[in-house]
């Protein structure tokens, strides 16, 4: 354990050590927040049926998915990963007396923590004050919030657990660029990213319940602002759990096999 | 210590000629060649030695390297390392060993490098008394109080590979692997290097395997060399033998007044002449240094001589002619 949480320290000072790059962030993030919002108060000013989801809850929507991006983004990666596979640096880690699947899920974990510490702040409370329609609203109750947390931490662990295996697909194409295009373009539009789910047409609704990637970002969200009742969402959790052990497992196995015929080139 | 038994390991290596053709092809069928990067080695080595692994370009050492540290899993043959098999038992060997890749970096590039070193004390679990004790080792005899603080990416070559060697000894390793350790340092940072690894095989009795190209790194560190070429194991044994069995030759340089009578002397080559200078090769197995030097003095004015041994650097060149690698 101790190796996980100084593994998350040394992450946590590197990403204060990019500090303009944090600030940027937040504010490409704010001018994302606005454009979705704007796009989606115009549909809905026109719109002749009940939508599924309300303006309001839209909102809070995008907001979490803005503060929270660094949790729920598939293409949001660890370059030193990739570089590590490809340059051959793997050979130290290889010698550490650490397990390679839980410490490189720690590293992705430690990076996706502190990168969304140091954002999440100012775009929630900066969101909280905005004028109305715009603004971020609280959830109805204590308890919503709680069981927001809950999921939302849960989709953190199971998001880690399915980008690792973007990394070890690496080890067998040794360039990331396909698999990152792949898994970021359907993981981000089955999680609700580009359309929230309830927007999308049923047919692909059914889809994207079926996938994981739902339960990292478009669940907590909705949990947040109540559009999921808490007794769903309390069953919710258990489907997270299920799937976060299947894929460590399935993880865990793909990485072994990869490692078996790694070879290390060169000098 | 180290044991290793009849190691083989191949690779296979896809091949295709140049041009645009051939790169079509190689689309839809790649040829494939087997390369035999290690032919049944055997060798062991004993607690607290230093050993030279020398041998041409791919010929074979960072692959043994890979497999002494568990990286690589070879095609054939026995190694016990302390009791394991390193790439079986891999999480509980390798805390007893420290490896130094040349090539590679392990330190993160962003952070001052004393936070990877902190890192690394909680990756191996060294507890602090001990962490401290080591770390103000290492800054001493490496010189690192300067550049601890500095990030990784601001150091140079020589400053990186120093703070490479400390942090493959933060847990206080038995068995340390240099591969290349030497590679691009200048002659100052070569020297404290070397002299670092004496240091701790002496106070500390770490094992250590090396791997270089520079000579001098082995004529400093090692006494005892294994020579590899083409994946076969050519010469294990000391270094003096080797100099012995194949160092035959050395070199006299004499200065001397005024002389034109030949110097040929039986067992010598005159390598350059001028009626005031001449330098000579000898063969000892033919004639002795002694004598050459008393039949020398016999036949012109002396005023300086000297005599060289044949450098290292040459006997390796001719070792790996005559074992055609």
């Amino acid at each position: 354990m101790k190796v996980y949480a100084s593994v998350l320290k040394l992450r946590l000072l590197i990403g204060m050590q990019y500090r303009s790059a944090a600030l940027a962030g937040v504010a490409t993030q704010f001018f994302w927040g606005f454009i979705s919002i704007m796009v989606f108060e115009a549909f809905y000013e026109f719109t002749a049926v009940t939508p599924p989801i309300s303006l309001k809850e839209l909102i809070t929507y995008i907001w979490l998915q803005q503060a929270f991006l660094a949790f729920i983004m598939l293409w949001f990666r660890d370059n030193e990963l990739f570089d590590l596979i490809t340059s051959g640096n793997i050979a130290y880690e290889l010698c550490r007396p650490t397990d390679l699947y839980g410490f490189w899920f720690a590293k992705l974990l430690a990076q996706r923590l502190s990168s969304a510490l140091l954002r999440c702040y100012p775009i929630l409370l900066v969101a909280f004050f905005l004028p109305k329609p715009y603004n971020m609203t609280l959830p109805p109750n204590v308890i919503t919030f709680i069981l927001f947390v809950i999921t939302l931490l849960l989709g953190l662990l199971l998001l880690v657990a399915i980008s690792m295996f973007l990394y070890i697909s690496v080890f067998v194409t040794l360039s990331p660029m396909g698999s990152l295009l792949i898994f970021g373009v359907l993981g981000e539009f089955f999680a609700g990213l580009i359309i929230p789910i309830p927007l999308m047409p049923l047919w692909l609704q059914k889809i994207a319940y079926v996938l994981p990637f739902r339960w990292t970002a478009d669940f907590p969200f909705r949990v947040y602002s109540g559009h999921i009742a808490q007794s769903d969402a309390i069953i919710g959790v258990f489907i997270q759990l299920g799937y976060l052990l299947g894929l460590l497992w399935l993880g865990k196995l793909a990485l072994n096999s990869v490692l078996k015929r790694v070879v290390v080139q060169g000098g | 210590m180290i044991k290793l038994d009849s190691i083989t390991k191949s690779f296979k290596v896809a091949k295709r000629s140049t041009g645009l053709l051939q790169a079509t092809k190689a689309l839809f069928y790649r040829e494939h060649t087997i390369v035999e990067a290690l032919n049944d080695i055997s060798f062991t080595i004993n607690p607290g030695e230093i050993v030279g692994y020398i041998g041409p370009n791919g010929a074979g050492k960072s692959t043994t390297i890979k497999i002494m540290s568990g990286i690589l899993v070879p095609d054939g043959g026995k190694c016990s390392i302390m009791g394991f098999t390193p790439w079986k038992n891999r999480v509980e060997y390798v805390k007893n060993i420290g490896v130094v890749f040349g090539q590679r970096s392990q330190l993160w590039w962003d952070v001052p490098v004393i936070d990877s070193f902190e890192l690394l004390k909680d990756i191996y679990n060294v507890p602090t008394q001990e962490y401290k004790k080591t770390l103000d080792l290492l800054i001493e005899t490496l010189e690192l109080k300067d550049i601890i603080n500095s990030p990784v990416r601001q150091l140079s070559l020589g400053q990186r590979m120093r703070c490479e060697i400390a942090a493959s000894l933060i847990h206080n390793p038995q068995i340390l692997f240099l591969d290349e350790p030497t590679i691009g340092l200048d002659a100052v940072s070569k020297i404290a290097v070397r002299q670092f690894i004496k240091t701790i095989n002496q106070e500390k009795g770490v094992t250590v395997v090396l791997t270089t190209h520079d000579m001098n790194d082995i004529e400093a560190l090692a006494n005892r060399v294994i020579l590899i070429g083409k994946g076969s194991l050519l010469y294990d044994g000391k270094l003096e033998e080797l100099r012995k069995r194949f160092g035959t030759h050395k070199t006299i340089t004499a200065d001397y007044r005024k002389n034109t009578i030949s110097i040929d002397i039986p067992g010598t080559t005159i390598l350059h002449w001028t009626p005031e200078h001449a330098v000579l090769s000898i063969d000892t197995e033919q004639i002795l240094t002694s004598d050459v030097i008393t039949q020398l003095s016999n036949k012109v004015d002396l005023i300086d001589v000297t005599i060289e041994s044949q450098p290292i650097e040459d006997i390796i060149v001719q070792l790996y002619k005559e074992f055609k690698i």
